[in-house]
């Protein structure tokens, strides 16, 4: 592969892990080239070229961010056009998903999803039906995209950083012809802790959370960690439908899954086998979790939680 | 109004699910519904009850593109309530990618439109539970050059304009489109209404079109392993987990559940 092509969404002041793995894979696929939509700061245009990213390029227009998916695919491919990629990586969020599904269809390029590592000669690795299968696929046209989950590399600069030259891509006049409007838009008040999908470490509740989510959330904090839930746990409306983890929520591959009050039946299961480590506490020693996880409790959550926040603070002092 | 929603005929996630065959492709003996298709149809029988149903001319159309079993899903869905089905089936499909399957899908839907009266609206759940890849309503919309309005966790139409809320994680956004668009719906959207005695009676008078390659203008080598950009080199069952140490908590367990994670430099 020639040439790989890494798309940054409004990087903002400073590019997130997740960013970094892309360039740090897209590295392995031959050269690399950014394109960006929204604002770049010098910041982070050092950032990239001490990842090795040897072009930036920027669209024409800037109100791609007011359309959804439509405008940035129809940008990217004008981006794979300039730069001659025939790699293209975009996050594996759900937006990332579709941009990457609406380009495939302008390129005929084939799109490989939820890729967990890329080979130089762009064998993806993927892990299938709720974990329980690995599988590598290929795409068989000149131009290969893949979303790439986060957590799946460690962010690596390249050896020589370079500065980047920066180039303007033409959008087409049509890209958001077709695409849906966005007519409002409400950030949600920041928890402070990580993004679900990119966390590390995930520290999940289901029914036995009975309501109070306080103490999971007091670990999480201790561990730098995201909160999960059960579907049990969002449909009694304990916490929001966002950190539902599994079949219908988010897919998660931590470091680390505590799961905290949860039976683990299949679907839950499901979300968390990818995890390399998995923690389970309850009080049901029959939870069919205790299956699989490394490291089970019986025990009721309310006391072993609490032990274990307050032991890691006391260890971190 | 004339709606399409899409119905997929997927193993159930209940069961172990198992990939077979020369193209690494999924087992699909045992299918069902895809649950997260349920939320699309109940969405489509709303608006369309909203509009005074099929006497004011609605239609609500449940499509499925598979094997011979997958009729099934469609026979579900007019029990549910869907006015009438479509099954897309040919021997050539087997073992599409997200690609040729909206290729497919995308000549279906125009070949619906053909008498006349243009599909308005494509309704699908917001992934299907086997591939999960949540590409075919983005691929789709992008071959039909429509608009699309993905995640909706809800849904309004107003003249010609259709309206939907998203949630992502760290926003909620309104997004709006002219007719025709493709919408996909989240799990969040409404409350999926079982099939009823009078439904199953009903479904038995219901027509299924059964449609090939042939019908909607689809040459064989543009679909199926030959017409997909994918190909699925190999795939392993992952060996299943095996349970580590269980400890019965005696009043010390958060402390041994700190010792284990500094064991595995977790801390």
């Amino acid at each position: 592969m020639a040439n790989a092509l890494v798309f940054i969404d409004n990087p903002g002041a400073a590019l997130k892990k997740s960013s970094l793995e892309l360039l740090t894979l897209a590295r392995k696929l031959g050269e690399t080239a950014v394109a960006i939509n929204g604002e770049l700061t010098d910041d982070v245009a050092a950032t990239l070229g001490a990842y090795g990213v040897a072009t930036i390029f920027q669209p024409s227009a800037d109100d791609l961010d007011d359309y959804l998916v439509a405008a940035k695919a129809g940008y990217l491919a004008a981006a794979v056009a300039a730069s001659g990629a025939t790699a293209v990586l975009v996050e594996n969020s759900p937006e990332g998903k579709e941009i990457a599904g609406r380009l495939g269809i302008k390129l005929n390029a084939g799109v490989i999803t939820d890729v967990v590592g890329v080979d130089a000669d762009g064998t993806a690795h993927k892990s299938v039906l709720a974990g329980s299968y690995n599988t590598t696929a290929k795409a068989t046209t000149p131009v290969s995209v893949f979303s790439v989950k986060a957590n799946i590399v460690e962010p690596e600069p390249a050896g020589a950083a370079a500065a980047p030259a920066t180039a303007k891509v033409e959008v087409p006049a049509d890209a958001a012809a077709n695409a849906a409007r966005i007519s409002s838009r409400t950030v949600k008040p920041a928890s402070g802790r990580p993004d679900l999908s990119e966390a590390r470490i995930v520290v999940a509740g289901g029914r036995g959370v009975d309501g109070d989510f306080g103490p999971l959330e007091e670990l999480a904090d201790a561990l730098g960690a995201a909160v999960g839930a059960s579907r049990a746990a969002t449909d009694a409306g304990w916490i929001g439908h966002d950190a539902q983890v599994g079949q219908t929520g988010v897919t998660v591959s931590p470091q680390l899954y505590i799961s905290a009050g949860i039976s683990g039946a299949i679907q839950q299961k499901a979300g968390m086998q990818t995890s390399k480590v998995i923690v389970a506490i309850n009080k049901d020693a029959e939870s069919p979790v205790f299956e699989i996880a490394d490291f089970g409790i019986i025990g009721d959550l309310f006391k072993v939680v609490p032990q274990a926040t307050a032991e890691i603070k006391k260890r971190k002092g | 109004m004339k709606i399409v929603v899409l119905v997929k005929h997927v193993p159930d996630a209940q069961f172990d699910r198992h990939i077979t065959g020369p193209g690494n492709t999924t087992d699909r003996d045992e299918s069902i519904l895809s649950e997260l298709d349920e939320y699309a149809l109940e969405a489509a029988l709303q608006l369309a009850e909203e509009r005074g149903g099929a006497k004011a001319g609605n239609e609500v159309i449940a499509l499925s593109m598979g094997p011979s079993g997958a009729v099934n899903v469609v026979k579900k869905s007019l029990q549910i309530g869907a006015y009438s089905g479509v099954h897309l089936s040919d021997d050539a499909l087997a073992g599409s990618d997200a690609a040729a399957t909206s290729l497919a899908l995308a000549a279906t839907i125009r070949h619906l439109s053909a008498d006349g009266r243009p599909v308005d609206l494509v309704l699908t759940g917001m992934a299907s539970t086997d591939g999960e890849t949540s590409l075919i309503p983005a691929q789709l919309a992008e071959r039909l050059s429509l608009p699309q309005l993905t995640f909706a966790s809800s849904l309004e139409v107003n003249g010609g304009t259709v309206v939907a809320r998203r949630d992502a994680g760290s926003h909620s956004e309104t997004v709006e489109a002219q007719l025709p668009a493709l919408v996909s719906v989240t799990d969040q959207i409404n409350e999926p209404r079982y099939p009823n005695f009078k439904g199953i009676l009903a479904a038995k008078k219901k027509k299924i079109a059964s449609l090939s390659l042939a019908d909607i203008g689809v040459d064989p080598s543009e679909v199926g392993q030959a017409g997909s950009w994918t190909v699925v080199e190999s795939a392993a069952a992952r060996p299943p987990r095996t349970a580590g140490t269980i400890i019965t908590d005696e009043g010390d367990a958060g402390i041994k559940l700190v010792d284990f994670l500094a064991a595995q430099k977790l801390l």
